[in-house]
């Protein structure tokens, strides 16, 4: 089941770049939650601080506090031992190019010294089944490379990559922004089953995408975090002027 | 712009797409004629020497003929299997080190020039200070030291073997895209656990190339065993005595008075090339087995 996540004074740089100024939100539990703003406003960081990818870049640093269930993650806990509670999906389809699916999508269960044949094998299955892509390679799971299928394809088999390891929320940083039509729809498809099991945050350009998957939305500008409220209000009656802006198309 | 003009700049186009072409296929032919020259003659002076003597008897004296090479065989795969076990464990844990773990460090950047250093020291230069290391004198610890062995001759071949094979690691882990460790670092895979499971094994393919590089480079290699393997005219696979090698039988035959042996040195060099090929491509198609290729 998905849990909670409460934000409180998240502050991030890269380098002396002041990349997120004093971000204060609470995520609900089992819904989809939608961040929108133009490119460079902090989005991406933002979700990189939820499961602390942000800290990979050496020159990165965070303060505030992230809790995520009873867990505070900057405080009680290693970033490994989060990443597994925290799911992520990419913005470019990045499955392992020498693994062949079964591998792939099994690879963070045995990368994490897991290795129950059996187990693996129902989790797989599970995991491809829920990312809607089971019907599609159930045929040459161990016989094709995870690389060798379409980018849509690629884009699911990472979700079916981050479920297998049973996490609690999901992070999806535009994942559909790299994707036709077709394959966007069957995402966002997806996004709407997954949510009764996950947390899920999506960062996504593309604002009906937002309205169409997701119950909250958060509206980012130059780091700051101008207006959080649920889909419909953020779309229909926007509080702060610069949301209105933003969704009318007036700028970014 | 005009039908004329329009005409005229197109024959142009197609005139420099023709001339760039034919550039590109000479530049070809050049790179490989010499190959092709080298192995022709090879075969044209080596290949009446061989026959079944040659890959099972040990030299015979002067004057006596026939005999083989059978032991410089056995004594190049000895010393090569020597080399390549202290040179590619070595090579490859240096490179992971100077591409992931210390990049950017200072520590890694002096790693790195000494690498490229010790990659430009002549071959009789490795020789002698391997002699002076380890053959001159016993030293305590150090397995068969003190005098002519196989083992001093490995030891050459494998400090050679070290910096191509480091620095081809480094550029080959460098290629790995950054997504790909993301996604492993995405799972909650540790630091050290993504490196040798995934950026390694993607980049794989590369390291193979550049071990085979190495190989092939120390495989033909002389000087750097005239101080250390020695030589031997007998049948040897003793670490601890000197042994016969490939390279080392030919420099000493051709250089001799003897049409015999001249002609044996012949045979020589076109067997080692072509055992040379067969290692590389035995390498290749073992570890090219199992793994699925994709599209992207």
């Amino acid at each position: 089941m998905g849990v909670g996540i409460e934000v409180k004074n998240l502050n991030a740089w890269y380098g002396t770049n002041h990349t997120l100024q004093d971000i204060t939100l609470n995520i609900p539990a089992n819904h989809a939650t939608a961040l929108i703003g133009p490119s460079g406003c902090g989005k991406s960081t933002f979700v990189r601080c939820l499961n602390r990818m942000h800290e990979t870049n050496p020159i990165a640093r965070v303060t505030g506090s992230v809790r995520i269930g009873d867990l505070d993650i900057y405080a009680d806990a290693k970033p490994v031992q989060i990443r597994r509670r925290v799911g992520m999906v990419f913005q470019r389809p990045n499955p392992f190019p020498t693994m062949s699916i079964y591998d792939n999508v099994a690879s963070g269960l045995k990368l994490n010294g897991y290795s129950n044949r059996r187990a693996l094998d129902e989790t797989v299955e599970k995991s491809l089944k829920n990312s809607a892509l089971w019907d599609e390679v159930k045929d040459d799971l161990k016989k094709k490379s995870g690389a060798s299928l379409s980018g849509g394809q690629q884009q699911r088999l990472c979700i079916a990559r981050a479920l297998a390891v049973d996490p609690e929320v999901l992070l999806m940083d535009e994942p559909a922004s790299a994707l036709d039509p077709v394959s966007t729809s069957k995402i966002e498809d997806l996004i709407f089953q997954l949510k009764s099991q996950y947390t899920i945050v999506i960062v996504t350009h593309n604002m009906q995408q937002a309205a169409r998957v997701a119950e909250k939305t958060g509206f980012f500008l130059n780091g700051r975090m101008v207006e959080f409220d649920s889909t419909h209000k953020i779309f229909t009656n926007p509080s702060d002027k610069r949301t209105e802006d933003y969704i009318t198309g007036r700028f970014g | 712009m005009n039908v004329e003009t329009y005409k005229f700049r197109s024959r142009m186009r197609a005139w420099t797409d023709g001339t760039v072409t034919a550039l590109s296929i000479l530049a070809t032919v050049l790179v490989v004629a010499p190959l092709i020259a080298i192995f022709a003659y090879l075969v044209y002076k080596g290949a009446s020497s061989l026959n079944l003597a040659f890959f099972i008897e040990t030299p015979k004296p002067v004057g006596e003929a026939g005999g083989g090479m059978a032991n410089a065989i056995v004594g190049s795969a000895v010393l090569l299997g020597l080399a390549s076990l202290i040179g590619v464990p070595i090579g490859i844990g240096g490179g992971i080190f100077l591409a992931e773990f210390g990049r950017g460090t200072k520590f890694a950047n002096a790693i790195r020039f000494t690498g490229d250093v010790l990659n430009g020291v002549p071959s009789i230069v490795m020789g002698m200070a391997v002699y002076v290391l380890i053959v001159r004198e016993n030293i305590p610890f150090i397995p068969f030291s003190g005098h002519f062995s196989a083992f001093s001759g490995g030891v050459a071949l494998g400090i050679m073997m070290i910096p191509t094979v480091c620095r081809t690691t480094e550029e080959m882990l460098l290629m790995v895209p950054h997504a790909v460790r993301e996604a492993a670092l995405g799972l909650g895979v540790p630091n050290w656990r993504s490196v040798l499971s995934i950026t390694v094994k993607t980049a794989s393919p590369g390291i193979i190339t550049g071990c085979m590089l190495a190989f092939a480079r120390v495989a033909g290699e002389t000087a750097p065993l005239i101080f250390t393997a020695l030589g031997n005219q007998f049948w040897s696979s003793n670490l601890n005595q000197p042994i016969a090698a490939l390279p080392l039988q030919i420099y000493v035959y051709a250089l001799s008075p003897y049409d015999d042996w001249h002609r044996l040195a012949w045979a020589g060099s076109l067997v080692l090339i072509i055992l040379i090929v067969l290692a590389v491509s035995l390498v290749r198609f073992v570890t090219s087995r199992g793994v699925l290729k994709g599209n992207s």
